[in-house]
């Protein structure tokens, strides 16, 4: 029986997609089974973010709806052979998607994957509260910033009440993920450290992702940075992540980019 | 300008922090961490409406907590004639 994720955050581009790709990869890397479900209907993403957009026939709808069947719409990664995908459809009504033929879909998920994980649509509506419905784990996604932080809180409240392990009573596990953090900007006063964001949001901290160009670049490719490079810093953070989750205990450090000494002298200088 | 140096020195970070405080704690009480209000609400209308119209617009639900004690407030406008009507029935 897989272990169902969700990847949430209330307010958009602060990198839900890009977890959701970059912990499936680096899960998948570890020989476990991995499906990464799209949420999104209507603004799909995952299916680019993870190279793909074009071998896409079938979605989550026609499943939901009956009109194709689960392996017919999973994806089977061409560079990992224990991870796939369940693209969103871009196309059709959001409201197709049914509470009943979620919990069906999500319950093949479980008997076929280790980890299912499912990258939820911004904000606070319907299709977010159907992808944190069925989750045993949730991962808030955040970054040091006000509005980011606040719609956070939002989201856990509703990760308090909406969630079926939440009305049965039952504990599901939080974690932050704090993403596009700078701690040299931290320490000089100029962005929310994780302490604050930590306080003010009271979850545990799953990993801190530095605020990298590597992340753009993976992305512009269509390949999870924790595949495209897998030694760089926020590379490094979501594979620390994915031991955190699996069980182990990790140190948690701060990965911060190689930067050579003239690099360091002109980010100074643009400061 | 000095002033503003000054200020811009010390960063904007605890200012973030600190408005981001208030504004949930103020938050956090205004929703609640669940539904509950909006349950109350919903199941104390529809015991009433079983024996009285009433019109769900002129209805005020107010939750004050306090540090000892919290309020549930529930105010409801009857309509005048429905009330004789129960009453005479």
């Amino acid at each position: 029986m897989a272990k169902v994720i969700v990847v949430t955050s209330g307010k958009g581009g602060v990198g839900k997609t890009t977890t959701t790709a970059a912990l499936g990869a680096a899960l998948a890397r570890t020989g476990q089974k991995v499906c990464v479900v799209d949420f999104d209907v209507g603004l799909r993403n995952l299916d680019l973010i993870m190279g793909a957009e074009r071998r896409v026939v079938y979605d989550l709808i026609n499943v939901v709806q009956g009109d194709a069947k689960l392996p017919q719409a999973l994806i089977r990664d061409k560079r990992l052979d224990t991870l796939s995908l369940l693209p969103a459809s871009q196309t059709r009504d959001k409201d197709a998607l049914t509470d009943e033929g979620v919990a069906r879909v999500i319950g093949e998920l479980r008997e076929k994957f280790d980890w299912v994980i499912c990258d939820s649509p911004a904000g606070i509506e319907r299709g977010a509260t159907l992808a944190m419905r069925h989750a045993d784990i949730a991962v808030v996604v955040t970054n040091p910033e006000v509005s980011s932080v606040r719609d956070s809180d939002r989201i856990i409240g509703l990760l308090d009440s909406k969630t079926e392990r939440a009305e049965k009573g039952e504990r599901l596990e939080k974690h932050l993920i704090l993403t596009r953090y700078d701690p040299n900007r931290a320490e000089r006063g100029e962005m929310l450290k994780i302490d604050d964001v930590l306080e003010i949001l009271s979850i545990p901290l799953l990993a801190v992702i530095p605020e990298s160009e590597e992340v753009l670049k993976a992305s512009n490719l269509g390949s999870p940075v924790t595949l495209n490079a897998p030694q760089s810093a926020p590379a490094r953070a979501y594979a620390d992540a994915v031991r955190r989750l699996k069980g182990e205990t990790v140190a948690m450090t701060v990965p911060s980019e190689k930067r050579s000494l003239l690099g360091k002298l002109f980010t100074r200088r643009a400061a | 300008m000095n002033l503003l140096s000054f200020l811009s020195r010390r960063g904007t970070a605890p200012v973030a922090r600190e408005r981001l405080q208030i504004l949930l704690a103020h938050e956090r009480t205004a929703f609640g961490r669940s539904d509950l209000v909006a349950v109350l609400r919903e199941e104390i209308l529809a015991v009433i409406a079983k024996h009285v119209a009433i019109d769900k617009e002129k209805v005020k639900v107010t939750m004050e907590r306090g540090d000892a004690v919290s309020t549930l407030g529930v105010d409801i406008e009857l309509p005048d004639n429905k009330v004789a009507r129960l009453a005479s029935a």
